[in-house]
């Protein structure tokens, strides 16, 4: 599987998406790992940042006792990279803009 | 099961390269190779512990910032070498003056740790970023959209392109 492989597999999931999003929160880019408000198990959450991890979007850090979770946007910044040159970037992240400012007013 | 999503303000980053550790180093800490990637700019670096580290804008960043009408400082970026451990550790810190606000906020330390794999090197970039809100925007990219530049994941794409396939990748 190539690196790209695998970061895809690891988006193409709702729940690995939501501890992505969960991570990504304002000022909120770790959770140690005993720490669950998700309604899943902890070995759910546990498995399913192990394949986050290996995808690259989650580097883990320990300090002391604590392993801390870190998103890691560099894969999806080359994802980004591929497709959208820095010629496009405005015009998409235009597009992008105003359809989340109307979809928020409908 | 007790539930909090414990805050933090450090950043972590990393990038995996199909270069060597030295290759990498070099591009962290020479001037000729850090104008050509991410914000660019010419690193100075005293690499033992006290030692200075500054950073200079380089020419395309100085021309578009005055065609903003914002006239860059002499040294963009000012730090302290705290570890220097060639070609695999690198902690500074790091204190942007491009900006009275961002100047004001407390000083912040980067560590970069480069790690030899199988065939290609991982760069992780650690950015401490206490007391400096609005450092940890731009290195962070959400200011991406008002001129900032990507931060700290844009810089790190943007360096590995440079190695892999740059036209200097030749001749490495």
């Amino acid at each position: 599987m190539t690196d790209d492989d695998r970061v895809f597999k690891a988006l193409a999931d709702p729940t690995r998406r939501f501890l992505l999003d969960r991570l990504f929160a304002r000022d909120g880019r770790t959770l140690t790992e005993r720490e669950s408000e998700w309604e899943m198990t902890r070995f759910g959450v546990m498995k399913h940042l192990r394949v986050l991890e290996d995808a690259g979007l989650v580097v883990t850090r320990r300090s002391g006792r604590e392993k801390f979770h870190f998103l890691n946007p560099v894969p999806i910044r080359l994802i980004h990279n591929r497709w959208i040159d820095k010629y496009t970037e405005r015009q998409v992240s235009a597009l992008a803009d105003l359809k989340a400012q109307l979809e928020e007013q409908s | 099961m007790t539930s909090t999503v414990q805050t933090t303000t450090t950043q972590v980053y990393r990038v995996y390269i199909k270069t060597s550790a030295q290759a990498i180093w070099d591009a962290i800490t020479q001037p000729e190779w850090t104008n050509r990637y991410g914000y660019t700019g010419y690193v100075d670096y005293d690499l033992r512990p006290g030692g200075h580290y500054k950073v200079r804008p380089g020419e395309e960043f100085k021309s578009a910032s005055e065609a903003q009408g914002n006239q860059l400082p002499e040294i963009i970026i000012e730090g302290e070498v705290l570890e220097a451990d060639p070609p695999h550790k690198l902690v500074t810190t790091f204190k942007m003056l491009m900006d009275p606000e961002i100047a004001n906020e407390e000083t912040t330390r980067i560590t970069h740790e480069i790690k030899e794999l199988d065939g290609y090197c991982s760069l992780t970039l650690t950015h401490e970023l206490d007391g400096a809100p609005k450092l940890a925007a731009i290195v962070g990219g959400s200011q991406e959209e008002f001129g900032a530049g990507g931060g700290h994941a844009w810089v790190l794409s943007d360096l590995k392109t440079l190695l892999e396939t740059g036209p200097s990748f030749a001749d490495s």
